[in-house]
């Protein structure tokens, strides 16, 4: 066990240092600079901020540059909002998304795994394919016009909700399930078919034919090695949902991280951009981690791999 | 099993700490502003754009500020000289200013914040501003020492500036944000991190109570300003907004105030809302315009471009794009500008249009090189480049092909002068056509079409030197005529209207004004 | 839901959206007066804030975005069986570092590669392609850009899987015999392997598609999709959730794209479905 985690740790350092230095070089190959406005900005005051946030030179020497500081644990400056530190903005935004994340992931595996086992059970049956349909539905709407529309229904014809802001708990209904609803479809469907799939097996007839009830094989049996890709798929699925989306932090004014994924890029904040890929990166390989543990535990056929 | 009876608790526990951490305990603000998006820095030396200045001015004092209809007022210097030539300003500031940690605020921070904005190190975007200075320039590009800039301080409450021309417009310009103070000591111990909330020291009516990223800037009355019964408002929220439709729905649900950045109302909503009285509209010191670039074919030829502008039907832009009874533009300096008149500029000439096109030697559009319009992706800019397209096409047969770039490309582009025509926009700094006009002189960073005219250079030069306002206006006007009749580097669109949404049974002290200047220390409750 | 009733409604979305343009009386790209009518006789959907009729608009988009999911699944699939294949035939240290390099760009969220992908290449493209041959193309450089850029990021999950079938296949003994008759490697990847491999990837292709679609659509909601005045779904929707607003929004404008871009899904995920069966 212990030897699984330092492998797992050991193998994860150079992927996320790798993937920084990609992000990096791709966000200073892009055109244009991090500096330029509306208002021309003279070459030598130009030059300066280069110098000043260590992007003179050539890409390798900027790119070394930056992994050095890296290394010793400084993430770097933002371009764009002077006088920030990159930690000290995720430091401030990392916590929202993660709250926000969180409700939208236990609405997403909480929603859909009911739903799947209950349209497992129902197989073949209209509701099934009502279900299927239904997940399929929510796959299909991007999220820019699931979350307008959301707020129209429910801000202004129903007056439910807030249309947007942060700090009450209420506020965080809408957001949440907006950014669950395409997972809850997905898990939906993964806990079904990977149900059907057990179902069918040799040990679950066993149980049948010595007698077990119905419900406690589903529950107790079926269910264990049945979500087994729906924990595979849940390890990336906590990543991208906790870093939140640029979309709804947007449409609901959230002070959260996911936006600065895109924004990021488009200001060409290079240290910015690089920190929130390495927090996405931090947080997928823990996920990961997390859920090959959960597949050990849960399927006792798969032994950790060497 | 144990841990799947452990991961609910460790859940609930992890969901409870962020819970704590991430909502806000603070009670409601007494106005929550949506403000535009995140400001990008609250130094005033950094400052760049209209959004943090307006939070400046709450936060700084310059010498001078603007009043609740843009009109410039005596802030911290009480009163000043001009000498005979013009060219020397002898400000006296007030005796009891103070800094919000409560030192005294002298003319040595005065001098000190502008020349630290002038400095090479501090890659202060709007270090122009300050060039009518004597050798103010020159020791921004580090070709003199600090002293030798035109700046001194008999005593801690006098300031003399040495300008380079006489300016009659320079007790305004010292309101602008890159001429408010610092405090030295701060700045100097905190570097570039003074301005986060419990390092910032400032002398404004409001110091800075919290600052969270893309939430909000949070406000509070300074008790040290020297008139602190002047913000009649205590807590301030600006929060940071970037879509229009969320800052509406904000404020219409009560949960935002006041909407002051024109860019946050939907521009589809703008009819339904003309008649509502919380809506308050006014033109704007601004410019749409769309640029060329003269610097290789088709647009070298004056005749082409000329055939191009003319061919644009702008009332049809204003009423069913921009919807927001925008005037159309004929020149680049928008009318309201004490005692300038600016051109007429020329109206819609279809016919002439495609005269002058087949001229040129493209009759009806055939032959014409492609060409293509740039413009940075956002809505409006898509709906005014898909028009204007149509509208090229259709009086002189020329496609035009539409090329959108994100913001930094974008902005690349137009530096290295890699378009055809682009569009463009200028807010102006200042209530003086100078503002808007010396973009255009040869070789300037924000002239941007590679258009070089002696004449118009000249011209500009003589305005700068001349101490007569009258003859000066008048040279400026013959500038821009040269401008938008004869040479057309530009096709001015359109003047922006910048639109106030608020309450005014509730609030006052709010006007629409050429500058759009909003300060919060202005703002009030209506008393019942 | 049956194959044929699937089959039947893609078709005839595909031939609504390659033959209706010219069937209609309206144009993409040409301004009217006519702005933002709700559905009436002479505009069944209604028309847009240029006054251009919303329906002609959706079947051109359509060809777009059925074109660029098209291309976008088979530049995917061509890159990413291709390195499932080699990857999962090589083995070893091979396999392990190009493995690794999946795992690197699979870390690094997509869209940072798309957009640097675009901005970086869009000019240069359209710069190549000007002086040649192909130079009515370098108008729709973006578009070329689009199919690869979104080709480029869906291939990693199909390389994956790829690179899993191979490593079980290559140990069977029709790929040992062909080793041993001395066919060399590229013969027994794309003769002997390849075919096993098909079904799988078949099924993905359909389920990718959707997914191609569904990436355009958000980066023409960030203004990096199709460049106007052509549409696609993405770009459509994009336009009308911009007009959204509590006061009067042109529901029209969003509900139709909306739907038809639901539907066309739909279809493509309830096809991979189908195609899957037939594993158990």
């Amino acid at each position: 066990m212990i030897s699984f985690l330092i492998r797992r740790l050991l193998y994860s350092i150079p992927v996320a240092l790798l993937v920084i230095i990609v992000c990096f070089l791709l966000v200073r190959l892009a055109p244009g600079s991090p500096f330029s406005s509306e208002r021309a900005l003279d070459p030598a005051t130009q030059q300066m901020l280069e110098s000043k946030y260590g992007l003179s030179g050539s890409l390798p020497q900027q790119c070394a540059r930056y992994i050095g500081s890296v290394v010793r644990g400084d993430l770097g400056d933002s371009l764009k909002f002077r006088g920030r530190t990159v930690l000290e903005i995720i430091s401030q935004s990392l916590p929202r998304s993660l709250l926000l994340g969180s409700i939208a992931f236990l609405i997403a595996i909480g929603l859909g795994v009911p739903l799947g086992s209950w349209a497992a059970a129902r197989n073949g049956k209209t509701e099934d394919r009502w279900l299927n349909g239904f997940a399929l539905l929510t796959l299909s709407i991007p999220t820019f016009v699931l979350a307008p529309v959301a707020v129209l229904s429910l801000s202004f014809a129903i007056p439910i909700f807030p249309p947007a802001g942060w700090g009450t708990p209420i506020q965080l209904v809408l957001p949440s399930i907006c950014l669950a609803l395409p997972f809850v479809g997905v898990c939906a469907r993964l806990t079904r078919s990977g149900l059907l799939e057990t179902i069918g097996a040799d040990f679950i007839r066993t149980g049948r034919a010595k007698g077990v009830s119905e419900k406690t094989l589903i529950l107790l049996h079926a269910l264990r090695p049945a979500v087994l890709p729906l924990v595979a798929y849940a390890g990336p699925l906590a990543a991208s949902i906790l870093t939140g989306s640029l979309v709804i932090e947007e449409v609901f004014a959230i002070p959260g991280i996911g936006q600065f994924f895109v924004s990021g890029v488009m200001n060409r904040d290079v240290f910015l951009v690089s920190g929130v890929v390495l927090i996405y990166c931090i947080l997928l390989l823990f996920f990961n981690l997390i859920a090959d543990w959960l597949t050990a535990i849960l399927d006792p056929r798969i032994r950790l791999q060497s | 099993m144990t841990i799947c009876r452990g991961i609910p608790g460790l859940t609930g526990l992890l969901l409870a700490t962020s819970l704590l951490t991430s909502c806000q305990p603070r009670p409601r603000a007494d106005l929550v502003i949506c403000n535009g998006a995140e400001p990008q820095t609250l130094d005033p030396a950094l400052v760049s754009g209209q959004l943090e200045g307006r939070i400046c001015s709450a936060l700084y004092e310059g010498l001078t500020r603007r009043d609740s209809r843009g009109k410039s007022v005596p802030a911290a210097a009480e009163k000043w000289e001009i000498s005979p030539d013009g060219k020397i300003y002898t400000f006296h500031l007030r005796p009891d200013l103070r800094w919000s940690n409560g030192e005294p605020v002298t003319s040595q921070d005065y001098r000190y914040s502008w020349l630290r904005a002038l400095q090479p190190k501090t890659a202060s975007p709007y270090a122009e501003i300050l060039f009518g200075i004597h050798n103010a320039e020159a020791f921004h590009q580090g070709k003199q020492p600090a002293d030798s800039v035109g700046l001194e301080t008999p005593d801690n409450q006098t300031l003399r500036v040495r300008l380079n021309h006489p300016l009659p417009y320079f007790p305004s310009l010292t309101s602008f944000t890159t001429y408010l103070p610092v405090h030295q000591t701060t700045v100097e111990r905190y570097g570039d991190r003074w301005t986060q909330p419990n390092s910032w020291v400032g002398n404004g009516p409001y110091r800075l109570l919290d600052w969270k990223i893309n939430d909000r800037v949070s406000l509070e009355k300074n008790p040290r300003y020297h008139s602190p019964e002047r913000a009649q408002l205590h807590r301030i929220d600006a929060l940071a907004v970037t879509r229009a439709s969320t800052a509406f729905n904000l404020y219409s649900t009560g949960q935002a105030d006041l909407l002051l950045d024109k860019g946050l109302v939907p521009s589809l909503m703008l009819p339904q809302l003309r008649g509502r009285p919380d809506f308050h509209p006014g033109p704007l010191l601004a410019t749409y315009f769309y640029r060329f670039n003269v610097t290789r074919p088709p647009f070298q030829d004056v005749r082409v471009r000329r055939a191009f502008a003319l061919a644009i039907d702008k009332e049809s832009i204003v009423d069913k794009i921009t919807r927001g009874n925008e005037p159309i533009a004929q020149a680049l300096t928008p009318r309201g500008i004490a005692d300038y008149n600016p051109p007429e500029g020329l109206p819609s000439d279809p016919a002439t249009a495609q005269g002058l096109l087949k001229l040129a030697g493209f009759p009806e559009g055939k032959g014409f090189p492609r060409i293509s319009l740039l413009y940075n992706k956002s809505e409006l800019n898509e709906q005014i480049a898909v028009e204007i397209q149509a509208q090229w096409k259709q009086v002189l047969g020329v496609e035009v092909e539409l090329r959108n770039q994100e913001w930094a490309t974008y902005l690349r582009s137009l530096d290295e002068l890699d378009f055809d025509i682009a569009r463009s926009s200028w807010v102006g700094d200042y209530d003086d056509p100078n503002t808007f006009l010396d973009c255009f002189v040869t070789g300037r960073g924000n002239n941007r079409t590679g258009w070089s005219d002696a004449t118009y250079d000249s011209l500009l030069e003589r305005a700068l030197a001349e101490p007569n306002a009258a003859r000066r206006l008048k040279l400026l006007a013959e500038a821009e005529t040269i401008l938008v009749t004869q040479a057309f580097p530009i096709i001015p669109l359109y003047h922006f209207v910048g639109c106030l949404m608020f309450d005014p049974k509730k609030w006052n002290g709010l006007y629409p004004n050429l500058l759009d200047e909003h300060p919060f220390s202005e703002i009030g409750r209506v008393k019942k | 839901m049956k194959i044929r009733f699937i089959l039947i409604t893609l078709a005839l979305i595909v031939l609504a959206s390659v033959l209706g343009p010219w069937v209609s009386p309206y144009s993409l790209s040409e301004v009217s007066s006519a702005r933002l009518l709700p559905p009436s006789q002479s505009h069944w959907l209604g028309t847009d804030l240029h006054g251009r009729d919303l329906l002609t608009r959706l079947l051109y988009g359509g060809r777009i975005s059925l074109l660029v999911g098209l291309v976008g699944a088979t530049v995917s699939l061509l890159v990413g069986v291709t390195y499932g294949l080699v990857s999962g035939y090589l083995g070893g240290r091979t396999d392990n570092a190009m493995m690794r390099f999946v795992d690197v760009l699979y870390a690094l969220p997509r869209i940072i590669l798309v957009i640097v992908l675009i901005t970086l290449f869009d000019l240069k493209l359209k710069q190549l392609l000007d002086g040649t041959f192909f130079s009515s193309l370098a108008s729709h450089a973006r578009l070329l850009l689009l199919f690869v850029g979104l080709g480029l990021v869906e291939w990693l999950t199909l390389a994956r899987i790829v690179r899993a079938q191979v490593l079980s296949i290559k140990e069977r003994p029709f790929v040992m015999s062909a080793r041993l008759i001395g066919q060399t490697t590229p013969t027994i990847l794309f003769r002997q392997i390849l075919p096993q491999v098909l079904p799988i990837v078949l099924t993905y292709l359909t389920l990718s598609l959707p997914a191609v679609i569904l990436e355009e659509s958000f980066l023409s909601f960030l203004g990096l999709g199709v460049q106007a005045p052509l549409a696609s779904w993405g770009t459509l929707l994009a336009d009308g959730a911009a007009l959204l607003n509590p006061i009067q929004s042109p529901w029209w404008c969003v509900l139709f794209p909306a739907l038809l871009l639901a539907l066309t899904l739909l279809i493509l995920n309830f096809l991979g479905d189908q195609l899957r069966q037939p594993q158990k």
